[in-house]
């Protein structure tokens, strides 16, 4: 009876097949740095390590966080004994409980990174932006800790 | 790799056939109602204005394209890669393409895919 056919043949094939891709983009990750991974590893298996770069110009040091769909009150900065904390919670919304899930490779819940900074900063003047689902977070050096020209003198 | 969803990343898609560039895949969450699919995709460091969404008959492809590129000064420490984002899908074919809406907010893809009307589930009453 062809009224009763299958109603939904072929619906979209989201399975849940290991996300090779994303141990694809790891394996990557080893070429282009070859301590990244068994550094992360921990990471890799266990939860939300969101990444995290440290930079440095002549006069500032420049912490980003990657942290996409977040808003900006979720996220937490702070000094604490020469390092960067940068710490927050992704909360699991279910919207709509007819819903079903095809793929869930996102993480939720707390994470929470820290960075030893190699150079003394200058607490008052740290700003963080949060802009395309990067934190970066400015923090001018103390005026020992940049670099100073000294002229050669000489005859 | 044999995932009917994520297609290789050397897909039909001729720009990047092109240039061999080598991706990140963005994490997605895939949800669906009874009037469509809801996908979130992750991208941080990609503008409005560099997101690149392609609709290839019953293939989508999703691409964006990093602002945070440039790094400001020397990396001491770096866990980011400049790589872009690309990731392709194999669409249900109940889903209406005309009517896919796109927004992003702080580096979240939002792809909202509505059903086709004449698919939506209908009460039928009798008589």
């Amino acid at each position: 009876m062809k009224l009763m056919r299958l109603q939904r043949p072929n619906l979209w094939n989201w399975n849940n097949t290991p996300q090779l891709s994303h141990l694809r983009d790891e394996i990557s990750r080893l070429f282009e740095e070859p301590f990244g991974l068994l550094e992360r590893q921990a990471d890799f298996f266990n939860g939300w390590s969101p990444n995290l770069d440290l930079y440095e110009d002549k006069e500032n040091l420049v912490a980003r966080v990657e942290l996409p769909g977040l808003k900006k009150e979720e996220i937490e900065v702070w000094l604490e004994a020469g390092a960067l904390h940068v710490s927050g919670e992704r909360k699991f919304e279910q919207k709509d409980d007819q819903a079903a899930t095809h793929r869930l490779e996102r993480f939720y819940g707390r994470f929470h990174r820290t960075v030893a900074l190699p150079k003394p900063v200058d607490a008052e003047k740290i700003k963080a932006a949060y802009e395309d689902g990067v934190l970066t977070v400015t923090l001018p050096k103390t005026e020992e800790a940049k670099p100073r020209q000294i002229a050669v003198t000489g005859n | 790799m044999t995932n009917s969803v994520t297609k290789p990343e050397n897909g039909t898609v001729e720009t990047a056939q092109a240039e061999q560039k080598s991706y990140l895949t963005p994490r997605v969450n895939i949800h669906e109602q009874k009037d469509g699919y809801v996908l979130h995709a992750e991208m941080p460091g990609v503008a409005k204005e560099s997101i690149e969404i392609l609709l290839d008959d019953d293939e989508l492809t999703i691409i964006g394209h990093r602002k945070t590129a440039e790094v400001p000064g020397t990396a001491l420490y770096r866990e980011s890669t400049a790589r872009d984002y690309r990731r392709v899908f194999a669409l249900d074919p109940v889903i209406d393409t005309a009517r896919i809406v796109a927004k992003i907010d702080q580096g979240l893809l939002t792809l909202e895919l509505p059903k086709a009307e004449k698919v939506k589930p209908r009460k039928i009453t009798v008589n």
